[in-house]
Order: structure tokens, then C-alpha cells, then sequence
């Protein structure tokens, strides 16, 4: 994921605006959003609510158009499909509370109309990725909403698509269940090798799981900086107590305006 | 968890034999006069009565209530359907439906009678006009209740409008259609005996009129009996067709 200057990007932003109009009045949700994701990387999106951090997730996910700017996605060597290759994990599971486990993971694949056979296989192969082997036949309200969030990161991928977005997907869980599922995330993207955009307002958790962390600043919604985490990997817990760690959390915060 | 079920069911059963022994007493004790409130053997006695025709007047009356209520089902998820694919036919009609849902449906008897005559027909009629809006209004709102993120995750795969429906709108109304016709069963039942006692010539509601000008007491409990047993097998039917297509933790209380 380090190609350094010759890789082409996965993603390429370059000066994106966006603008809500409600009736006649115009707010500015994002002004010049410029960052670049290379493939394979997991980029952490930082910063209070409010700052354009969903809109531009929206922006990439083909959901909303920007008003200004360049939005790339894809390179040669990655060609990118925008109907099969976003998968999407929202800050709720959201799973079809009719369905089990293994066919609410299906339903990107249903909707794709892949070959049923071996997207069940996948999906199954998948569910064990997120560590729900056995809990294929159980309707979601059996889970915990730990495990509800495991299988919406399945589904997700069910139809391997190229590029994950997150929005705040472990913001309802309880503090040590969030750690848990931030070393899951780890090991779940290093084994799938998809490219990740991760929407948070952890700023400990944007460091801790980004190989670069795009800062974003609330009123007038604007791109603070955007930098790179230059810490080993595989990453452990006690990599928060350690100093490089909290220097990057004080860069964050520093630019947050909270130091 | 199951002990706990049996108990549960136990105790229903228990209360409901407890009210018999009630009604028993209360009128061997206070020397209640028969045609007041016969005793509950009394009213069962009221079953050998051949001249009621019981069996006819229970088919008329039970056809009324199930005809009406079916035709509210499926005219009010129809209508339903309709109002979620058209925003515009739903911001015309809605509101029409809603203020027509405020004439009280029993002033309309008169009326059915002089359009329809008495019969089967307007009575079924009555039942439907009185249980096809609360059909209608849960269904439509179960229909409007979709996530917008679910929307999103639909749309980022460029799925059509009718995945969405088939995948994620329908079956997510369901519990909300039950939700209606739980509350519609009730009031199918309640419609076609209003019809019953604004004019007919047969069934249950009509019996009720003729055995009251003899004081009949008896059947006339029997009747309500009856009545109430139809609407408790329809009622019945609704929860079990909820359980079998519903997941439990889907449910609307």
C-alpha cells in the first residue's frame, strides 16, 4: 500500500465542494475536500458532527452529487464499477430483521443478482472471516449488537466489492466492545485487502486503524489535513500508551481546536 | 421459558372457567330470574331450540364478517401499495380517506340498506366500511418505514425500485399489516352485527331482535356467544398466519 509516488490512487479527490440548498438558503457542507487513497489503504475520516464527514461518504458511494471538484474512483490497474464495488457499513447494523443471519448477508448479492451457489459458499466463508461461524441460522435479534455489526461488515463484502465505506460503524457500541471490533477491522482488512474509508469521530480510533487520517474541521466544513500514520503494524492495543501514538492523537486535536 | 408458557396458558384457561362458575352462582345463589340471566346451562339449552336454526343464521353471519373483512384486507394493502408508489395519488387521496374515515360507518346503515336492499351483501359491506381503514393506515405507514440508510445501501448497488419493494419494503410492512388486521378482526365483527340489527331477514344479529320481543333471554346469550366465538376463530386465523410469516422480534404489540 506504500507504492509511493508512481501507484495511481484508488481515490482521487481534488477540490470537492458540496452544498445543501433549502429553499433559498445555501449551506456549505463541504469546501475543497483534497485527498488521495491509494489501493489497499484504510483511511480514516476525523471530525465533530456535522463537519461533511457522511456527505462525502455519500459523495463516494455515487449516493450524492458534489457541486464543484474532481472525484475519481479506480485506476487502471483497479477499474472501478460504481453498481458492485461499494460495499457499505452504517453506524446501525441495519439487518433485515426477517431474515437470518447468512441471508441477510445475501441480500448484496441478491440485489447484484450473483449465482446463488457460490455467493452462499462466499457468504458463509465470510461469516467466519468476522468470527460468526455457527451463527449462520440465527435471526438478528439473537445477537448482540456487537455481533449484528460483525454481520453487516460480511455483508458488505459478500459481493467483494473494491472499496468499503464505514460511517461510524462501531459508534453505538460500548467502549471495550468498540477495541475488540477495531482489532476485528484490523485483521478482517489485512485478510481481505480491500481499500477502506472510515468515517469516525474517535480520534484515538482514527489513529489507531488508519494508514492515513484525512482531518476535517466543523463550520465552515473544511479539510484540515490529511496525513499519514506511520505506525507498526500489526497494530496492539499497547500501541495507545506508547508516545508516536499520542502524538498523532495531539495533531488531531490541535487541529480540532480542543488544545 | 416454557414451564413458564404452560403456566401462563394454565392460569388463561383457569380464568376463563372461573368467570363460568362466576356467572353459575351468581344466578343459582341470587335466584336471578331466567330472563334476566339464565344460567349458563340455561343458555346452552338454548342450542336444542330447532326453530332458531342456529346453524344457518351462524353461516350467514360468519360469511358476512369474513366476505367484508377479506375485501377490506385486500382493497386497504392494495390502496396501500398504490399511495407508496405515487407520492402524488397518495397526496390527493390520503387526506380525502381520512376525512371520510370520520363519518361514523353505522350512520351509513340506512344508506347501504336503501342502495342494497338487506342481505348478506350490504351487511358484508357494513363490515368492510368499518375495518378497511385501520388496514389501510398501518399498512401504508408500514410501507413509508424504511431506514433511509437501507435506502442507501440499496441505491449504492444500483438496485431497481422493485428489489427494493420485494426485498425490503414489503416484508418490512408486514408486521404492520398484522398490526390492522388484528385490529380490523375486531371490527369486521362489530360492523356486519350492526348490519344485522339495522336490517336483515337472517343471521345472528337479526336472531337477537326476533328473541327479544319474546324474551328469550337465553338464546339472545347464546347468540353473543356465538358471535363472539366467530370473531375469536378469525382472530384466531390472523395470529396464526402472523406467526407463521412474522419473526418474532418483528412483531408490532
Amino acid at each position: 500500500m506504500k507504492g509511493g509516488m508512481m501507484a495511481a490512487p484508488f481515490i482521487h479527490l481534488a477540490g470537492v465542494r458540496k452544498i445543501y440548498r433549502r429553499g433559498r438558503q445555501e449551506q456549505l457542507a463541504i469546501s475543497d475536500a483534497t485527498f488521495d487513497v491509494m489501493p489497499g489503504e484504510l483511511v480514516s475520516l476525523v471530525g465533530p458532527s456535522g463537519c461533511g464527514k457522511s456527505t462525502l461518504l455519500k459523495i463516494l458511494a455515487g449516493l450524492h452529487a458534489h457541486d464543484g471538484g474532481e472525484v475519481q474512483l479506480g485506476s487502471p490497474e483497479h477499474p472501478f464499477d460504481p453498481s458492485r464495488d461499494i460495499g457499505m457499513v452504517f453506524q446501525a447494523p441495519l439487518l433485515l430483521k426477517w431474515r437470518r443471519i447468512l441471508e441477510n448477508v445475501l441480500l448484496p448479492a441478491e440485489i447484484l443478482g450473483l449465482p446463488a451457489a457460490a455467493s452462499r459458499e462466499r457468504a458463509r466463508d465470510l461469516l467466519a472471516l468476522v468470527g460468526l461461524a455457527g451463527q449462520e441460522d440465527k435471526y438478528p435479534y439473537e445477537l448482540s449488537g456487537g455481533m449484528q455489526q460483525r454481520a453487516a461488515i460480511a455483508r458488505a463484502l459478500v459481493h467483494d466489492p473494491k472499496l468499503v465505506l464505514m460511517d461510524e460503524p462501531f459508534g453505538a457500541l460500548d467502549a471495550l466492545t468498540r477495541e475488540k471490533m477495531n482489532l476485528e477491522l484490523l485483521r478482517i482488512w489485512k485478510e481481505s485487502g480491500k481499500t477502506i474509508v472510515f468515517v469516525t469521530h474517535g480520534i484515538s480510533e482514527a489513529v489507531f486503524l488508519g494508514t492515513r487520517v484525512v482531518v476535517l474541521t466543523a463550520g465552515p466544513a473544511r479539510m484540515a489535513d490529511n496525513f499519514e500514520i506511520n505506525l507498526p503494524r500489526p497494530r496492539t492495543l499497547d500501541l495507545k500508551t506508547q508516545e508516536v501514538f499520542g502524538e498523532y492523537t495531539r495533531r488531531i486535536y490541535k487541529l480540532l481546536g480542543m488544545e | 421459558m416454557n414451564n413458564d408458557k404452560i403456566g401462563r396458558f394454565a392460569l388463561a384457561v383457569v380464568a376463563h372457567l372461573a368467570l363460568l362458575l362466576a356467572w353459575y352462582l351468581f344466578v343459582k345463589l341470587g335466584n336471578v330470574p331466567k330472563f334476566v340471566m339464565p344460567s349458563p346451562g340455561a343458555t346452552l339449552d338454548a342450542l336444542l331450540q330447532p326453530n332458531y336454526d342456529w346453524w344457518t343464521n351462524i353461516t350467514v353471519t360468519g360469511t358476512e364478517i369474513f366476505a367484508g373483512y377479506f375485501l377490506a384486507l385486500v382493497i386497504g394493502v392494495a390502496l396501500a401499495l398504490i399511495f407508496s408508489w405515487s407520492r402524488a395519488l397518495e397526496a390527493f387521496f390520503m387526506p380525502l380517506l381520512v376525512s371520510l374515515n370520520m363519518i361514523p360507518k353505522v350512520a351509513l346503515g340506512p344508506l347501504i340498506i336503501v342502495w342494497f336492499k338487506y342481505g348478506v351483501f350490504p351487511n358484508s359491506l357494513m363490515a368492510f366500511s368499518i375495518c378497511v381503514f385501520p388496514i389501510l393506515l398501518t399498512t401504508a405507514r408500514g410501507l413509508r418505514e424504511v431506514e433511509p440508510e437501507l435506502l442507501d445501501l440499496v441505491k449504492s448497488l444500483k438496485g431497481s425500485r422493485w428489489q427494493l419493494f420485494t426485498k425490503i419494503q414489503l416484508p418490512g410492512a408486514l408486521p404492520y399489516i398484522f398490526s390492522g388486521m388484528k385490529v380490523a378482526a375486531i371490527l369486521a365483527v362489530a360492523g356486519a352485527i350492526v348490519g344485522e340489527f339495522l336490517g336483515s331477514d337472517k343471521g345472528l344479529g337479526y336472531l337477537m331482535l326476533q328473541v327479544q320481543v319474546t324474551l328469550d333471554t337465553p338464546a339472545m346469550f347464546m347468540a353473543v356467544i356465538l358471535i363472539t366465538l366467530i370473531g375469536v376463530l378469525l382472530y384466531g386465523m390472523v395470529l396464526l398466519l402472523e406467526r407463521l410469516l412474522v419473526v418474532k422480534d418483528a412483531r408490532v404489540e
